[in-house]
């Protein structure tokens, strides 16, 4: 699992690559954490092009982020994701708190 | 005829996730599925194999057992581990429940692997360990059954 982030402004951008698994999870968590510590960050737009696989680990480290966001005030969206990581995204039910964007 | 089957063991490590989940899908290819059956097993596995990993051994390493076998166009996958078993079956599987609430579980595992499979069955002893036992129809495994009688035809007009 491969993260390139960028930054624009108070949002960050950042293109998840690979498989996020409990294993992967891990590494996602660090290094999101650590991006999103930076204050100035109020936005993060995950894009999942090249996101092969996704299991529930992966929902619950969404879920993790996206509390971070939630508690200052951040916004988090998702785009392009493959049918079958959409589809246990739909299922877990965080659609109703994550964007899906394109 | 006997069932064509495989069984694996390897360490509770969670770096061996993905090898789990390649080695069952490239088993269960030999049944034709289509793509998203293939990533339906293989995510249900992915399920299984980490439940062990994280509440079996608590992430302190152990075995995991996975033992397929096919039958017609169903494949029995069974992922046995000899760790701390299940006290409440009932309750773990329920929707969004985790034993680990700090530490950012979805509990969504059982109800994974019960929506992407055609059915899941939990066996645990405490102190013993856990068997989950799942079953994959192949909706498209008719064709190679089509071909034999085709065969037959041809065989008898000939």
């Amino acid at each position: 699992m491969q993260i390139k982030t960028q930054r624009k402004g108070p949002v960050l951008i950042a293109k998840v690559t690979g498989e996020l698994d409990h294993h992967s999870a891990k590494q996602f968590v660090k290094e999101m954490d650590k991006q999103l510590s930076d204050e100035t960050v109020r936005e993060l737009q995950l894009d999942f092009k090249g996101l092969t696989f996704m299991d529930s680990s992966g929902i619950g480290a969404l879920l993790g982020r996206y509390k971070k966001l939630a508690g200052k005030k951040g916004k988090l969206t998702v785009k392009n994701m493959n049918r079958t990581v959409g589809r246990i995204f739909e299922m877990s039910g965080l659609s109703t708190v994550i964007k899906r964007v394109g | 005829m006997e069932k064509n089957q495989m069984s694996l063991e390897f360490s509770a490590l969670s770096q061996n996730e993905s090898f789990a989940r390649v080695a069952v899908g490239s088993f269960f290819v030999q049944l034709n599925p289509t793509l998203e059956e293939l990533a339906d097993v293989k995510t249900a596995v992915s399920e299984a194999v980490t439940n062990c990993i994280v509440h079996a051994y608590g992430e302190q390493g152990g075995v995991i057992r996975i033992e397929c076998a096919m039958d017609g166009d169903t494949m029995e996958i069974r992922i046995v581990d000899y760790g701390v078993g299940i006290a409440d079956v009932e309750k773990a599987m329920r929707p969004f429940y985790t034993s680990q609430p700090g530490e950012e579980r979805s509990g969504m595992g059982f109800t994974v692997m019960q929506s992407f499979m055609d059915g899941l069955t939990v066996k645990s002893q405490l102190g013993r360990g856990t068997t989950v036992s799942m079953v994959k129809k192949v909706a498209s495994a008719a064709a190679p059954a089509a071909d034999e009688a085709a065969d037959e035809r041809e065989n008898a007009a000939g």
